[in-house]
């Protein structure tokens, strides 16, 4: 089986943003780390390969050019190959932009599995998923908590509201992944040694065939027009004295149903 | 290069743009890591985040080594991290040195546990033994299926290994085992200790498997220091050893001192580890805790004290990065380990005693990591070298006197 898993480069969650004029991410190599919802993709991409034997796993990803030490990252917890697509004229893409691209790169590379994670840490879109899917005309198997392949199937378990749903679809197909489907591994000193020899391939827009037109900050339907800090300052209660501080306290403990 | 006077006046221009460095790594030392490095440090920093810290100060107060943790840090490769095939990874010793850094930041106990297995059981192996015992070894002490120790001091030979009462004496193609180790990490639990005795051509090193008769551990109690370490002595009666089992590779005080090289180099490492904890405890308590209406990182005297740690932090980090490179490209000597060692132990301990004084008397708790790494940086100050040895090696180094003997 052909695994691929599509993962994003994000800034750490920590590091401090700032967006330039046009409202486009600064994106700043010293901080860049895989999207960590990807983790989740990629842990589950690793984890069907060793259920599938034979089975092979891709690192695809769209970004700059130095995402390549991003790609290493995924490969030294294990997979087989990365495939980076870069290109200048790929800068703004929006969501639809980047699935555009995402779905020539798999056409070009070959899958019968591609795994998601559910959106990405720095612009929280989430549609990524659902647009390879619309493009490459195959189903999505969307916020999967469980996921089984059977033979040319694949099914998955969604939360919802009271149990969940399981749902299946043939395979080719692609599938988004939510939190709670694995843990993902460290990777190893192995590992990490052992990606540097792993393949990665770099693809520009003209390897893909596509018209720089159709895609980046150009072809940008989405626009991002402004972006605020929230304010992290918890607003707290104090009750002074004994004046019934007590008794508001065990009533707001009951509210909570602490108590 | 000489520089214009244009290109100065750009850069003076310049000077203000600079960004404020990290109050972590004010230094930008991180530039100085290459991708891999950075990786290795990532990792095993995430991984003491997530399973060292949530348990360690409970294994401190109950005097108990985390066991637990050995399946996953063998997973993770850092057991002989360092050395190259085997099972082991083969990293450079940066990278080990890094690995060492992350654990100590966990606990002194934790890194000790790995600088045991892969620089004073698994590396005289590696340099010293037969290709038999390699293969027959290291494998298994790789993924933590067997864990080892290491047999030098003795209750009366500390800094005087020369003066070991160890001895092995040859009958056939056995050797008879007779003298007591102490001080020895691991010892409780290990399922091989690699013990230095004096046989009738000199000190040699035996690998003796637990259960061997004549072969017994006990442990020390009622630590103050290292409690999340196990700490043993090993006392060996009678014991008969295949001759197989001896180190053949080496003969002499060179055997054990270049393993302790080596893990004098993890040290050096590690307690800048132990360091950055116990400052980082101090800054983010410094900037809460409020006093007079102010925040204490507000007042001169707490700046003072943050000031010197964050200093004497960096100092550290360039010693042991240096040496690093050194040791990489196969230069580092043994003066160059004893002054990383000596000086980033004292420095560590300093630290944490500055910032226990922080923290005030909320620093004596295990709330707080200070006082547990204040503790086992005694022991850290004073196993492998004590700072006083370390001392005199620079001192003869330099003068070509020795003070000694």
């Amino acid at each position: 089986m052909n695994i691929v898993v599509c993962m994003k480069e994000t800034p750490s969650t920590t590091a401090e943003k700032s967006f330039t004029a046009d409202m486009r991410l600064e994106r700043r190599k010293e901080d860049a780390i895989p999207n960590p919802f990807d983790e989740y993709a990629i842990e589950e991409g690793l984890r069907q390969q060793e259920k599938n034997p034979g089975s092979t796993v891709t690192m695809l990803c769209m970004g700059p050019a130095t995402a390549t030490d991003t790609i290493r990252k995924a490969l030294a917890m294990g997979g087989d190959r990365g495939v980076l697509v870069t290109d200048p004229a790929l800068a703004g893409s929006d969501a639809i932009s980047t699935a555009r691209v995402l779905a020539a790169a798999l056409t070009k590379i070959g899958y019968d599995l591609v795994i998601f994670g559910n959106a990405a840490a720095d612009a929280y879109g989430g549609v990524v998923p659902s647009a390879v899917a619309e493009f490459l005309g195959k189903p999505l198997l969307s916020y999967a908590s469980q996921l089984g392949i059977a033979g040319d199937k694949a099914t998955i378990q969604r939360q919802a509201e009271i149990g969940y749903n399981v749902v299946e679809a043939p395979l080719p197909a692609l599938v988004s992944v939510v939190k709670s489907i694995n843990e993902p591994r460290y990777p190893s000193m192995k590992g990490i040694m052992a990606s540097k020899k792993k393949p990665l391939d770099t693809f520009s827009l003209a390897d893909l065939g596509l018209d720089a037109a159709t895609v980046g900050g150009a072809a940008a339907r989405e626009k991002a027009l402004g972006a605020e800090k929230v304010s992290t300052q918890r607003k707290g209660e104090i009750y002074v004295g004994n004046d019934g501080a007590a008794d508001r306290v065990v009533a707001f403990l009951v509210e909570q149903k602490v108590l | 290069m000489v520089d214009t006077a244009p290109e100065r006046a750009t850069r003076h221009a310049a000077h203000g743009a600079v960004a404020m460095p990290s109050a972590t790594d004010l230094y930008n030392i991180d530039s100085l890591l290459t991708d891999d490095e950075r990786m290795v440090r990532d990792t095993v920093k995430k991984f003491v985040a997530g399973q060292v810290l949530p348990i360690i100060g409970e294994h401190f107060e109950a005097g108990t080594f985390p066991r637990e943790l050995i399946p996953a840090i063998a997973e993770l490769g850092l057991l002989g991290m360092h050395l190259e095939g085997y099972g082991c990874a083969g990293l450079n010793a940066v990278c080990y040195g890094l690995a060492c850094q992350e654990l100590e930041f966990g606990d002194s106990g934790l890194r000790s546990f790995v600088s045991v297995q892969g620089s004073l059981a698994m590396f005289p192996i590696y340099a010293y033994g037969s290709e038999e015992q390699k293969q027959h070894w290291l494998p298994k002490m790789a993924a933590g299926e067997v864990i080892g120790c290491f047999g030098l001091t003795e209750p009366d030979a500390g800094s005087n290994p020369s003066g070991m009462q160890t001895t092995a004496r040859k009958d056939g193609d056995t050797y008879i085992l007779n003298g007591t180790k102490m001080w020895i990490t691991n010892g409780g639990f290990a399922d091989i200790a690699v013990v230095w005795a004096k046989a009738e051509d000199g000190i040699r090193g035996f690998i003796v498997e637990r259960g061997t008769p004549g072969f017994t551990t006990s442990d020390v109690h009622h630590k103050l220091s290292l409690r999340a370490s196990v700490t043993s002595e090993l006392h060996f009666a009678d014991c008969r050893v295949p001759a197989a089992n001896m180190l053949p590779n080496v003969r002499g005080l060179r055997g054990p001192l270049s393993c302790l090289d080596e893990a004098r180099y993890g040290i050096a490492w590690g307690v800048n580890g132990a360091a950055r904890a116990c400052y980082e405890s101090a800054l983010d308590y410094s900037k809460t805790r409020v006093q007079f209406d102010r925040p204490i990182g507000g007042f001169q005297l707490t700046q003072r004290k943050l000031a010197d740690i964050a200093t004497e932090l960096i100092k550290a980090q360039l010693l042991a990065l240096q040496l690093g490179r050194l040791k990489d490209q196969g230069l580092a000597h043994p003066v160059q380990v004893s002054v990383a060692k000596r000086n980033n132990c004292r420095q560590a301990l300093n630290t944490a005693r500055e910032a226990r004084s922080i923290l005030g008397a909320n620093g004596i708790t295990l709330e707080y990591p200070i006082s547990r790494h204040m503790n086992n940086l005694e022991s850290v100050f004073t196993y492998e070298g004590t700072d006083d040895i370390h001392t005199l090696i620079i001192g003869q180094a330099i003068t070509g006197l020795n003070a000694f003997a």
